[in-house]
């Protein structure tokens, strides 16, 4: 059981919780996850970490409300506890040796998890750059803090109304084109910007890394439910990941499984919005 | 004058097409008179064949005759001298291979059913004799034990009773590990699991969940901690497939997943939220218990077809025969010699079909098997929506790969000493799925115990 201890709206989609972790903040390295279940009837639901203080024994995720797990744990205040929550799961971050130029991409609400990378690397002698893409300007989190850890610091947005209009593989290819000459790129965002980040890199050999995210259960090599391809082999994201090398990542296939739930919810949704009011009343008083 | 009938006494079984729609227990045990009568079939051999049949060595003539003369707690004092987990594997041992096959009764007729008696006699002492047992004075010695499956319950049991301060570290945020992910709870009701836990918690171990050794904490540092000894009990790893195309599409889960998905997180009950497909036609690949289990969740889900799909025959499957007679009576639709080679998905990249051939068994090898051959031509279709591969495990990594020292063989199983289950590092000792893969709930039970004893030996050696 952990007590939250700071509590920060980001957006109306995304929250920020620090939490009392202290094990799990003594150990936790850029790249890492938790696995968190609410209460006894929930699920358990991975969330990569955004942040830790050693001293302070917290740990800080950061969340986009998709599902019924992350609605409800953005219900939660300061003060209040998770029942569960385990860590840190994964390999931690390992960028090419001798990297001297790095690129971090973070798209929408991955930008929580590139805004750690970042903060890895700068101050290190790496020379970091980072490009945050988001829909529009309601939406942007972290623009203090990763300019508080970044050489060059590109906002994107989808509609302009906010940094540069445009999406972040217009800004990576504009900066390769200018002889960045990137040793590594990190990208974390949406299965679709992973993608084409990859895509863009590609032609010129960048090592690029990219932070999976499929769905999980114990986290510990164990269900296999996170089985992702990666170079024709069936990788683990839970013990082999969630870092892969991006270019040898079967992108599509991960799309495809991470959607298998989605029709039968939504049809859940559904029915349940037609379900005895006095029902859901009940639970979310138990809970 | 023992009870000379040839067959053994019934128990009372939930009807398979109704039992086949819910997850209550298939076998309802036997009665206290039934108990009785089949305890006195026993014949109170000399030479107890059925002891040395036993991993955890119970002493069953012993406890047989207590059943036999209605002290069923002095039985079951016998019993769990041993056994740490008396009800549980008074339901999941095979029996018929261990204790049973052993059994003199067995040569002319039915061996005495040595693990309905032992369930028998565990359940009437959880709801009628139930005193917690006495903590024993600590000897101050912090061991620690990785994993609170049945090697890791039984290691600690026993180093508790002989007075070690145990600390059991456990990855999930329940303790139990394949007897509650795994076995489901027709077979297994988990309020059982948790009574042995809360037994041991009395006993004065102490139990943290949601601990993953070799993330959040090494071994290693468990060991600077102060703890003086480590039993590694942290079970089987990584689901294997069977590298065949279309494994990736959405609907082919691996039996581990979707037993933790029905057992552990009880998708089975309406008010959890961990969600699992609704599946009409299933197609379960493998012969082993694992299979059998996944089976029959399938069909308790609702599925209307499970088709269970095995490259050999009936004589090899590996599965105990009462499961797989279960799973035949709860219209599991067994398709032998038989083995998929491709997954079929619809536009949505979800499962449609799979595509299998028949195989035909060759002459015996050199290890006696009758291998597998593919007749060609012969591929056929099965409609199906969901798939889940039976397969057994490779072993998990995160113990081996943080642990400096620890050495393991080409498969990824951690070596020990067969005698005292220690491994290659001083202090450190291991026993169940990490170091066999895929094995039984009794054999990682001996292991544990075994292991118990060769820590007991060690640190007493150490201190004097």
């Amino acid at each position: 059981m952990v007590k939250i201890v700071r509590k920060q709206v980001l957006n109306p989609t995304v929250t920020l919780l620090e939490v009392e972790a202290p094990l799990i903040a003594k150990k936790a390295r850029a790249g890492q996850f938790i696995i968190f279940r609410l209460d006894e009837l929930g699920e358990r639901i991975p969330l990569t970490i955004a942040d830790y203080d050693r001293e302070r024994g917290t740990v800080t995720i950061i969340f986009q409300k998709v599902g019924l797990s992350t609605r409800l744990l953005s219900e939660l205040e300061e003060g209040d506890t998770i029942l569960d929550f385990v860590g840190p799961l994964g390999l931690p971050t390992e960028l090419p040796e001798g990297a001297r130029r790095v690129c971090v991409i973070g798209g929408g609400v991955g930008c929580a998890i590139a805004y750690p990378q970042a903060k890895a690397l700068y101050g290190t002698g790496v020379a970091v750059d980072v490009i945050a893409g988001f829909r529009s300007r309601d939406i942007v989190i972290l623009e203090k803090e990763f300019q508080a850890v970044s050489d060059r610091f590109y906002l994107m947005t989808d509609d302009g109304s906010c940094g540069e209009k445009g999406l972040v593989t217009n800004k990576l290819q504009a900066l390769i084109d200018d002889g960045a000459d990137y040793d590594a790129v990190i990208a974390i965002g949406p299965i679709p910007m992973m993608k084409f980040v990859c895509r863009t890199t590609e032609p010129y050999g960048i090592k690029t890394i990219v932070s999976l995210n499929p769905l999980m259960i114990d986290g510990t090599g164990m269900c296999g439910c996170c089985r992702v391809t990666v170079g024709g082999k069936v990788r683990f994201a839970c013990v082999d990941g969630p870092d892969f090398d991006g270019h040898q990542v079967d992108f599509d296939e991960l799309m495809n499984r991470n959607a298998v739930y989605r029709d039968q919810e939504a049809e859940e949704r559904e029915e349940s919005r037609h379900a005895c009011r006095l029902d859901q009343l009940g639970r979310s008083l138990i809970r | 004058m023992p009870n000379m009938s040839p067959t053994r006494v019934r128990a009372e079984e939930q009807d398979p097409l109704v039992r086949n729609r819910n997850f209550q227990e298939v076998s309802l045990g036997y009665t206290r008179d039934q108990a009785i009568e089949e305890a006195r079939r026993c014949l109170d051999c000399k030479n107890r064949p059925c002891v040395a049949g036993c991993p955890v060595n119970v002493r069953i003539p012993e406890f047989i005759a207590k059943v036999a003369a209605g002290d069923f707690r002095a039985a079951y004092e016998i019993i769990s001298d041993t056994n740490a987990l008396p009800c549980v594997s008074g339901r999941v041992c095979p029996q018929e291979n261990q204790c049973e096959e052993r059994c003199v009764r067995g040569i002319k007729g039915e061996a005495v059913a040595i693990g309905r008696l032992e369930r028998f006699v565990a359940d009437w002492y959880l709801k009628h004799g139930k005193t917690q047992p006495e903590k024993p004075a600590s000897n101050g010695t912090k061991v620690a034990v990785v994993g609170s499956g049945p090697a890791g319950l039984t290691c600690a049991s026993d180093l508790a009773k002989k007075g070690y301060q145990v600390t059991v570290f456990e990855a999930f945020h329940t303790a139990g590990g394949v007897l509650v992910y795994g076995i489901p709870e027709f077979r297994l009701p988990k309020a059982i699991v948790q009574s042995e836990v809360d037994r041991l918690e009395a006993l004065g171990v102490e139990l943290r969940t949601d601990v993953v050794v070799g993330r959040t904490i090494t071994i290693d540092e468990l060991m600077e901690d102060g703890y003086r000894a480590v039993f590694v009990g942290s079970g089987a790893g990584l689901p294997m497939f069977m590298g065949i195309p279309g494994e990736s599409l959405a609907g082919v889960y691996s039996a581990n997943e979707y037993l933790t998905r029905v057992n552990l997180m009880k998708a089975y009950l309406p008010d959890h939220d961990t969600p699992l497909r609704r599946s009409k036609s299933v197609a379960v690949v493998g012969g082993g218990n694992v299979a059998m289990d996944a089976a029959r969740c399938a069909k308790r889900m609702g599925a209307e077809k499970v088709y269970l799909l095995y490259r050999r025959d009936e004589e090899e499957m590996p599965a105990r025969r009462e499961e797989v007679n279960h799973a035949k009576e709860e219209e599991i639709d067994f398709r032998l010699l038989c083995n998929p080679v491709r997954i079929l998905g619809n536009e949505n990249g979800q499962v449609c079909q799979i595509e299998c051939v028949r195989m035909r068994l060759q002459a015996p090898d050199e290890s006696g098997r009758r291998a597998p051959k593919e007749v060609v031509g012969s591929n056929f279709f099965l409609p199906v929506d969901t798939v889940i591969m039976a397969l057994g495990t490779s072993p998990n990594p995160l113990i081996r790969s943080t642990t400096p020292g620890l050495e393991t063989n080409q498969k990824g199983c951690l070596l020990v000493d067969e005698d005292t289950m220690r491994t290659t590092r001083e202090g450190i000792y291991a026993g169940g799925d990490a170091v066999t893969g895929a094995a039984t709930v009794i054999l990682a039970m001996g292991a544990g115990k075994k292991a118990a004893q060769a820590m007991d030996d060690y640190l007493s050696g150490e201190k004097s």
